[in-house]
């Protein structure tokens, strides 16, 4: 099947600075596509490379299979929504979703009822002749959502948009998005650097890192099945520790052996082992493998956030609904499947 | 908290400086010397000023001024745009701001008597304009002493006050502005015209009442341009102070263009309601 969008090789640098490294990806149909990665890991630049804004200095931009670097932004059929939203301050509402339309020579009754289905879309209905000043930071985000969708694109690009609303507002918009992105059938392009925004909407997760591509895939594969202990890191919070592979579904870590499910590894490797907080599960000193003592204990909502710290200085971060008081000795189990080793990063 | 008593000194100021000259103005202008050499209180002054001469002079100053304006506006707003945009791509790339647009504003700093009259030793008869002309072998002007030499000087003197309006306005504009509009669908040229020239209007406003209202009001640049034989109201104003001695008439012109200049500045300002992007001035 042809890709929808499709970047080979693309390599891109500012000044002596290389912010894209060999970029391959590829973005189908209907796909809610999320660019995830710390700032200056170069997502917002690959989003600027799909709006035709940068060049790439080598590689190609497929669209449908065919090239799209000759063709100026202002004829792609991709449409941006800025992460300042960039709405046009000298006109209202009404007139800046109509922008675009206007310039394509559309009827002004085909404007204002297409305006006006959009306005419904975001929920802005009776703003239309609202100044752009007027409106809060939520609102402003609407329009300039609005802005972009009434053209009806075949890919929207989303540069951060929900960076500057507060967390309900921010949590809300999520799902709006995700339901216009359904409703819609509108390839979504999205770049953002909150792992929880990311594993909400998307159904592909790009992990990046100083320019490369670090792992893609479906939100519970990355979630679950971290490549390297860089994406486990930077996906929710995680225990990264050391360990020794000592034979296919045996790893050592602290000189004590638990049963695991990875394969594939030569014997005695060195291997980076990641834990998730949540599936670590504190029991009497005596049934745990490694026993340690609760530094401190956090109350977090549904759970508490527990530090726990090995006899050899180790420490654990440990997510559960039970507390164990600071300074109480605690032993650690983790189940087999829920230890994931990977190779060391280099 | 605010401590009202600190802004008494400036008060006071404006009192003696701006308000007090302004009342006796006023009071000049309605002094009318009769025959029998008594004075009396009438807007006769005023009324002479309606007079089809004055009139006429009036009607000059207005055209010369906006001949000004339209030039100055032509030729700075495509130099603020240049600047503008130069200032951003080095500011996107984290240089300094750069030198090019303090040259173009440095002008404002220098004597104006100074620069204007350094125009005369190119534009005269044996200048350096002619004296460059016959070198190559062309016709001479003669441009000293006509309206044209008067609009050369006012748009040579007044530019920088445009200039400078419209760079801050438009240094100002988000670039992503204008990417959004590009991403909408509009060309360069489009995005000029559609988000570039409307967001600037701000600035275009400012800059025309900086130019036009001194433009209306100038007499040494008519003096030096126009050889005595250009009048304008500001030449009209000054000869009946220091020529014909009539100080009443002078001060009723006086107060005539006072209150023009507050009208078009408050209607220069409706253009600027609600627009938050507010320029220099």
């Amino acid at each position: 099947m042809e890709h929808l969008i499709q970047l080979t090789n693309i390599c891109k640098s500012f000044d002596d600075n290389q912010v894209l490294k060999d970029i391959n990806l590829y973005i189908d149909k209907n796909e809610f596509v999320t660019l995830l990665g710390p700032s200056g890991c170069g997502k917002s630049t690959i989003l600027r490379i799909i709006a035709g804004f940068e060049f790439p200095d080598s590689g190609d931009v497929l669209f449908e299979g065919r090239s799209m670097l000759a063709i100026p932004p202002y004829e792609r059929t991709v449409n941006t929504v800025f992460q300042k939203y960039a709405l046009f301050p000298h006109l209202n509402v009404e007139d800046n979703i109509a922008f675009g339309l206007k310039l394509k020579k559309m009827s002004s009754g085909e404007i204002s009822k297409r305006v006006s289905k959009m306005l419904e879309l975001v929920n802005l209905k009776g703003f239309e002749k609202r100044s752009i000043n007027a409106l809060s930071g939520g609102q402003q985000q609407r329009v300039a959502i609005a802005r972009a969708l009434v053209n009806e694109p075949s890919v929207l690009l989303l540069d951060e948009p929900l960076a500057a609303l507060d967390l309900k507002l921010r949590q809300s918009m999520q799902l709006e998005l995700k339901n216009m992105q359904k409703e819609l059938g509108i390839t979504f392009i999205y770049v953002t650097h909150d792992q929880e925004e990311a594993l909400t909407m998307s159904d592909t997760v790009v992990v990046m890192k100083d320019g490369t591509i670090q792992q893609i895939g479906k939100p519970t594969d990355i979630y679950n099945e971290p490549k390297n202990a860089y994406v486990a890191d930077f996906i929710g919070k995680s225990n990264i520790v050391s360990g020794i592979m000592k034979q296919d579904c045996l790893v050592n870590i602290e000189g004590v052996d638990f049963e695991c499910v990875d394969k594939g590894f030569a014997p005695d490797e060195n291997v980076d082992v990641v834990v998730r907080p949540e599936d670590i599960y504190l029991v009497e000193p005596d049934k745990g493998k490694i026993t340690g003592t609760v530094e401190s204990a956090i109350f977090k909502g549904v759970h508490y956030e527990m530090c726990v710290v090995a006899a050899d200085g180790q420490k654990w971060l440990v997510h559960d609904t039970t507390l164990f008081d600071t300074g109480s000795r605690v032993g650690i189990l983790v189940k087999p499947f829920d230890i994931h080793v990977m190779k060391k990063s280099v | 908290m605010y401590k009202k008593y600190l802004s008494y000194p400036h008060l006071m100021w404006m009192l003696i400086f701006v308000l007090v000259p302004i009342v006796i103005i006023f009071l000049y202008s309605i002094n009318v010397l009769s025959t029998n050499g008594t004075t009396g209180f009438s807007f006769e002054n005023y009324k002479n000023f309606f007079d089809i001469t004055y009139m006429k002079i009036f009607g000059y100053s207005l055209w010369i001024a906006f001949l000004s304006t339209v030039f100055c506006l032509g030729f700075g707003y495509p130099v603020a745009y240049i600047l503008a945009k130069r200032e951003r791509e080095r500011l996107a790339k984290g240089k300094k701001s750069s030198t090019m647009f303090m040259l173009f504003v440095m002008p404002m700093w220098m004597n104006m008597m100074l620069r204007t009259y350094s125009w005369l030793t190119i534009l005269e008869s044996n200048g350096l304009l002619n004296t460059l002309l016959g070198f190559f072998g062309l016709p001479q002007v003669n441009i000293l002493y006509t309206t044209a030499a008067v609009v050369l000087g006012m748009v040579y003197d007044f530019i920088p006050f445009m200039i400078l309006p419209v760079y801050s306005v438009l240094v100002k504009i988000d670039p992503s502005i204008n990417e959004a509009a590009e991403d909408l669908g509009a060309s360069p040229i489009k995005v000029f015209f559609k988000v570039t020239i409307p967001m600037s209007l701000p600035g275009v406003v400012s800059g025309i009442t900086m130019v036009f209202l001194p433009s209306i009001t100038t007499f040494y640049i008519s003096n030096i341009f126009g050889g005595g034989q250009i009048m304008l109201v500001g030449n009209l104003i000054e000869q009946q102070f220091l020529v014909a001695n009539n100080w009443n008439f002078g001060s009723a012109i006086a107060i005539v263009m006072m209150v023009l200049m507050f009208l078009s500045m408050k209607i220069m300002n409706l253009f600027n309601k609600g627009n938050k992007q507010m320029a220099m001035f």
